[in-house]
């Protein structure tokens, strides 16, 4: 239905720029920001190829909202630049960047209908009422509020709304898509729905898009590629796949998906002995790290047996479809989870014994002991 | 002014606590007590003055000598006194809302002034500087009253920012490509209208009522008028006080009724005479302090 009404847009002339690689590249180089004591921006520097959408993850006051907000101009860095198609854009106002936001919390003009809304970028740039109108409508069916055009804010649901904001956003034809996690106001249903229906526009219209959340399923689940950040600065930017397999800090291996933490001895090298296996290591050494440390391992990266006096006790157990996730209790009061097979995994009830180990040749990150 | 306010809220919703029995039956008779004795109060002093003026005064008020002039010159001094306050008090509310944060408590304090100092005082320091070609004019005196009116007019602007999100909404502008004055005119005044007409009727009816000043700068107001006329006509002068306090009534009710209705088409803020509610979510109530 979608593919149809973009078609239709775009014969009627009123589309928004077709899809083939119309956005622009971004370059944000050694981006830093201090606000009183607090470095929010601390040399980040990240670029992004034109029509990918990039997410910037991490917990709150990482500084993902701040780089944000210096792309959109309404923050200043203190050092530092932001490119775009190779111009520094630090010296031109917000106003005149061409960038569309969707913002987190409703920032539709509720003095406008759904229409005049999405019409006021256009509007701005001194198109005439009837093309506003044209393209308003066009942009509005492309996000499925076609019948909803002479609604004010308040009528709209909060999903609604944020369409619409995206419709506003998409109008100006930007060179840059910002989104500040703008699914966040969202009930989970809502936030599944617009997820995908903000990736298929993004793609189709190839617009450049930097989105910004604290949600990892949604960066995961929409980001060609994802920036994990914390105090400020980049620890990883990666493929959602390469993040989760391969994280390159403790933690981002932590943030993303479920982690382990398992007592272990760091031989030095690429060697670290855990639950009596010998594994490879990768990712980043921590300084100094020698003997005693943590090992991280996936759920999916332990093995769980029922053995009678094994190394842990089930605690619990998750039912996940086909897996099903098995909580262990090892000696020294470390909890594990384990993901198996669900069949497999069957008679491994709450308070039977069970060995846990690691798969043979399982990559593991290791972090200075808890 | 402000028991019309604080009856219209109490009277919308006042939580009954669902403690005991006994207290919930006691409540409603304290209620009723308290607005008989409020009642009493403020209508035996109306009732009162309408029987001494009599039905005839009514009708010889609009004729009467000076009567057109006094109120003329009062309703130009409402007119500078307005289009100044709210050319002075609203780009100022809006600029220290966005981006003076720390400001707004100044301001709160700053703008109390006004009815902290008395105004005698205020005219007698002004009459002491004001140049004299200033002072040969109504003008000097509509100067006057955008100083009286700015703790009104600056407590709904302030209040009518609070109920929506305008650093947000002004950011969003920014970013389609509004500058500073169209994201003003198109975006952020459209929606502070409720707060907007407030501070007019406010600023109105403090200038239609002010007597102090306008006497002692020598200038025949509607209220200096009524206290002039008092002396030999006395009930007419009555009844004249009395269409003013009816008119500004009016105009206070028309805040009410016609902000009400149009934040509810846009779904806006819940408008009483002195608070803009958000969305019936919190409710500001301008004038207390956070």
């Amino acid at each position: 239905m979608t593919t149809n009404t973009a078609a239709n847009a775009q014969a009627s002339g009123s589309a928004p720029r077709a899809a083939s690689g119309a956005g622009a590249p971004v370059s944000l180089t050694g981006l830093s920001r201090s606000f009183g004591a607090v470095r929010a921006l601390d040399g980040l520097t990240l670029d992004i190829a034109p029509g990918e959408l990039v997410a910037l993850l991490g917990p709150s006051g990482c500084g993902k909202t701040t780089a944000l907000r210096i792309v959109a101009g309404f923050e200043f860095a203190d050092s530092g630049t932001v490119t775009v198609d190779g111009k520094d854009i630090s010296p031109v106002p917000a106003a005149r960047r061409d960038m569309g936001m969707v913002f987190q919390s409703y920032s539709l003009f509720p003095n406008m209908t759904a229409q005049d809304n999405v019409g006021f970028g256009l509007r701005m740039r001194k198109h005439s009422a009837a093309e506003r109108r044209k393209r308003a409508a066009a942009l509005l069916d492309m996000v499925g509020l076609a019948p909803h055009a002479r609604h004010y804010p308040h009528q709209l649901s909060g999903g609604q709304q944020q369409r619409v904001a995206l419709a506003r956003a998409l109008a100006i034809e930007p060179r840059v898509l910002l989104l500040d996690e703008p699914l966040s106001a969202l009930d989970a249903k809502v936030r599944l729905q617009l997820r995908e229906q903000i990736r298929t526009l993004q793609q189709r219209l190839g617009t450049t898009t930097l989105f910004v959340t604290h949600d990892q399923e949604e960066a995961l689940s929409m980001a060609d590629r994802v920036g994990v950040m914390k105090d400020g600065r980049l620890e990883q930017v990666a493929v959602p796949s390469e993040l989760y397999a391969r994280p390159a800090t403790a933690f981002v291996a932590e943030f993303v998906g479920t982690m382990n933490r398992i007592p272990g001895t760091y031989h030095g090298q690429d060697d670290a002995s855990v639950l009596g296996t010998l594994v490879p290591v990768h990712g980043e050494r921590p300084a100094g790290l020698a003997g005693d440390v943590d090992v991280l391992v996936r759920p999916e990266g332990l093995t769980v047996e029922a053995a009678q006096g094994g190394n842990g006790i089930v605690t619990d157990r998750t039912f996940l479809g086909s897996l099903t996730r098995i909580s262990v209790l090892l000696p020294g009061d470390v909890l594990v989870k384990v993901d198996k097979n669900s069949t497999a995994a069957a008679d491994l009830l709450p308070g039977s014994s069970v060995q846990v180990g690691v798969k043979p040749g399982e990559a593991v990150l290791i972090a200075p002991r808890r | 002014m402000a028991a019309v306010a604080e009856l219209t809220q109490a009277g919308a919703d006042a939580p009954v606590p669902a403690r005991g029995r006994a207290q919930r039956r006691s409540f409603p008779v304290w209620r009723w007590v308290i607005l008989l004795v409020a009642a009493a109060y403020f209508l035996i002093p109306l009732y009162s003055a309408l029987k001494f003026a009599g039905f005839k005064a009514f009708t010889q008020v609009v004729g009467y000598q000076d009567f057109g002039t006094a109120f003329g010159l009062s309703l130009r001094l409402a007119a500078i006194a307005t289009v100044l306050t709210l050319v002075l008090m609203v780009p100022t509310t809006v600029y220290v809302h966005l981006r003076l944060p720390r400001v707004r408590r100044v301001m709160e304090t700053v703008t109390i002034l006004p009815i902290v100092i008395p105004p005698i005082v205020l005219i007698i320091g002004v009459l002491k500087v004001a140049p004299g070609s200033l002072k040969a004019t109504p003008n000097l005196l509509g100067l006057e009253y955008v100083i009286l009116a700015m703790p009104f007019a600056y407590r709904s602007l302030d209040a009518g920012l609070r109920s929506f999100d305008v650093k947000t909404l002004v950011e969003a502008s920014n970013s389609l490509g509004a500058g500073w004055r169209t994201t003003l005119w198109r975006v952020v005044i459209p929606n502070l209208r409720t707060a907007i007409v407030s501070a007019t009727v406010l600023t109105i009816a403090l200038v239609l009522g002010e007597y102090t000043m306008a006497s002692l700068d020598n200038w025949q107001t509607f209220p200096v008028w009524i206290v002039n006329f008092e002396q030999n006509a006395g009930s007419v002068s009555e009844a004249a006080s009395l269409l003013a306090l009816f008119v500004t009534w009016l105009l206070l009710m028309l805040i009410v009724t016609v902000g009400s209705r149009s934040s509810r088409k846009r779904g806006g803020a819940q408008v009483t005479l002195f608070s803009v509610g958000a969305g019936g979510a919190g409710r500001t109530t301008v004038g207390e302090p956070e």
